[in-house]
């Protein structure tokens, strides 16, 4: 149609590459702190016997979520075992646990943020509504060209993928703390930091627990993706499963991807409820 | 009594600019104008009243009347746009954020809302302590003021329930205690019991007017209906519109209703509810005293025309009431002695009642006592004037005004 291509693609290169020779050891340093991070988590986790980490997931699900929970665990976590994909459930919980340790690190502030400001809210949300469609895929190239191929680009991207819904709940929950709630601790001559802590996180606490349950399963479902990139764990089983047609192969890794899910789930939900109940 | 609040020409447009809108509506334009052409909300337009050590200032009006956002005002929940408000000597306008936060903290004891607005997290009494904690009190005095004060409201025992296990009416309890647990003397109410149903808001009432009674707070009540209002404040400003139309007690206001829009709420009140003893009430012409003789007594009667007698003590507390026939009787009976002793027979016990009686229970008193005039008595039992059975029919006319009932 038109003579003139619009070099959109130099345009994001050029950027990227700019940042990354510009910004080099600042994308070191992250890396190297991520890589601590997981490696630290998995090879803690993998120091245990199986059976021992066995019984203390399957006993916080039980403490969370009750009993009928933990025994779905319990066999879920033998299945995997059994089955021999032990080290790459390992190795995923790890990957998942740490970006949403990032994600709620960077989450919570920006939420919280975005709560007290119309300006930067009206800012965040575009870009968060960017983060949420833009093809899950796309972000691994970016990771990769900044951070190289291997388990941290993988954290990176999961990060990313899995921010949004944390922000956005952990806003929400905030502006739904009934005014008057507000204007009775600012009749008492509340300082902005008490209200905050003692009022809105508080109240809001229910549907910022629900943002990190999201973000968990979002993050999950992720880091799967971010096998392509080398990340490791389950997402390799299930890769060569398909680039080989092992159906039974992928079947099996699929499989532990669901019962972590339903693990993870399961006792983030019950933070929510739990507190409910026994406060 | 001294004023604790003082507002002078308090305004507060809601809008980009604010001045342009107070120089308009000084011009002469109406709210309705400004509004439509500015596209400014106008809340309360040139209010000035002051408010005493003490009292319960009620405010009232209909939704929209700007009688919440007045009220917000006086602790600049909303920020005034214009005008004065001075609080024990205080403008408390003029204060930046860190010395308004001092000063809520110290003079207001926070506010209790319709919808209790408690903590759903925290315990009653950590809820009660609230207040105290903000001002970083340590965790031993706030907790016996807490359980002070929630004993006050009559909590005791529900110290560590929490909100959702409580009845509106016991929520509200916490509301009020969280507020009185607060060292200061201002208590802003706002639609505070709006939210109960009718037993428990009456019930709540009472016990309000009882605490107050021990507590002497300073306390502004918003509140939309005319009854409670009445029932509370000991003055009342009705507001319309964003400005007060008339500032009075409760007789002020049902006998000299400033406009036709004040008329129409009191029209439908019960004016037997709000006339007290002291509104109807007479001075008394003349009383025996312990100790004088019949014929003295027959004398004082004579002179003035009555048709009995109360009799008091030297300290003027009543002591009984004396028939004019039955004594001129009784003196007929002993014209010949010389001094004819006092018979206890010709004592009756008088009907009295205090200076706040309501005039509905008054009336209800006409049927039990027969004879004589209800003497009006202070709580010492000190006589301070007579009621007559027709001041009290022509108090509960419409046309009736307090202070202007002709001797009968």
């Amino acid at each position: 149609m038109f003579p003139y291509r619009i070099p959109l693609r130099d345009w994001v290169t050029t950027a990227v590459e700019y940042l990354e020779r510009e910004l080099g050891p600042v994308f070191d340093g992250f890396s190297a702190f991520i890589y601590f991070l997981v490696d630290n988590l998995k090879e803690g986790m993998l120091f245990l016997p199986p059976i021992v980490l066995i019984l203390i997931i399957t006993g916080i699900t039980w403490y969370m979520a009750g009993w009928k929970n933990s025994i779905i665990a319990f066999l879920g976590l033998l299945l995997s075992e059994n089955i021999g994909l032990w080290e790459a459930f390992v190795e995923t919980l790890a990957l998942v646990l740490s970006a949403e340790i990032i994600v709620i690190l960077v989450g919570l502030p920006l939420g919280i943020w975005a709560a007290r400001s119309d300006r930067f809210n009206a800012i965040l949300r575009p870009i968060l509504d960017f983060m949420q469609t833009m093809p899950a895929f796309v972000y691994l190239i970016p990771a990769v060209m900044f951070f190289g191929l291997g388990l941290v680009p993988g954290v990176v991207a999961t990060f990313v993928f899995a921010l949004p819904p944390l922000i956005r709940l952990t806003n929400l929950g905030i502006r739904q703390v009934p005014v008057e709630l507000v204007e009775a601790a600012d009749a008492f001559g509340a300082t902005e930091f008490q209200k905050l802590m003692r009022v809105q996180i508080p109240v809001a606490k229910p549907t910022i627990l629900a943002g990190v349950n999201q973000s968990i399963m979002l993050g999950l479902s992720m880091v799967v993706i971010a096998a392509m990139i080398g990340a490791g764990g389950l997402g390799e089983d299930v890769l060569r499963g398909i680039q080989r047609l092992q159906v039974g192969q992928g079947f099996e890794a699929g499989l532990v991807v669901v019962i972590l899910a339903i693990i993870l789930d399961r006792i983030t939900a019950g933070i929510g409820v739990k507190k409910n109940a026994s406060r | 009594m001294e004023d604790k609040i003082i507002v002078k020409n308090l305004s507060k447009i809601f809008g980009k600019n604010p001045e342009k809108a107070i120089g308009e509506l000084k011009k002469g334009k109406s709210k309705n104008d400004i509004l439509r052409e500015l596209n400014q909300k106008v809340g309360v337009y040139d209010v000035s009243f002051s408010v005493k050590k003490s009292e319960i200032f009620v405010l009232m009006g209909l939704s929209g009347s700007g009688k919440s956002t007045l009220q917000r005002l006086l602790n600049r929940l909303h920020e005034p746009s214009q005008g004065e408000i001075i609080i024990d000597g205080t403008d408390i306008t003029k204060l930046n954020k860190k010395e308004l936060r001092n000063f809520r903290r110290k003079h207001f004891c926070g506010m209790v809302f319709q919808n209790f607005a408690i903590l759903p997290h925290l315990t009653v009494q950590e809820n009660v302590e609230f207040g105290l904690e903000l001002q970083s009190v340590d965790k031993p005095t706030r907790a016996k003021k807490a359980i002070e004060v929630i004993k006050l409201v009559g909590l005791e025992g529900h110290e560590n329930s929490y909100p959702d296990e409580l009845s509106g009416g016991m929520q509200q309890r916490v509301g009020l205690a969280r507020g009185l647990a607060v060292d200061a003397d201002i208590l802003l109410m706002d639609e505070a019991f709006s939210a109960l149903d009718p037993i428990i808001r009456r019930q709540m009432q009472d016990e309000l007017l009882e605490i107050q009674d021990r507590m002497q707070k300073t306390i502004i009540f918003v509140t939309h209906d005319l009854d409670e209002a009445f029932r509370l404040g000991n003055r009342i400003a009705i507001m319309d519109d964003g400005g007060i139309v008339q500032i009075g007690t409760a007789e002020e206001i049902i006998s000299r209703p400033a406009n036709d829009y004040v008329k129409a709420f009191v029209v439908d009140m019960d004016r037997s509810a709000i006339f007290t003893a002291a509104s109807v009430m007479q001075p008394v012409e003349d009383t025996a005293f312990e100790g004088d003789g019949p014929r003295t007594i027959l004398r004082k009667i004579r002179k003035k025309g009555l048709t009995g007698i109360l009799m008091t003590n030297t300290r003027k507390e009543l002591k009984a009431y004396i028939r004019a026939s039955e004594l001129a009787d009784y003196i007929n009976k002993n014209k010949d002695a010389e001094n004819i002793p006092m018979n206890e027979g010709l004592l009756h016990e008088p009907a009295s009642v205090e200076e706040n009686t309501p005039l509905n229970e008054i009336i209800n008193m006409y049927t039990d006592h027969e004879f004589g005039p209800i003497a009006v008595v202070d709580k010492q039992n000190k006589v301070k004037g007579v009621i007559v059975k027709g001041a009290v029919i022509a108090a509960l006319s419409e046309s009736y005004i307090p202070g202007e009932n002709g001797k009968t």
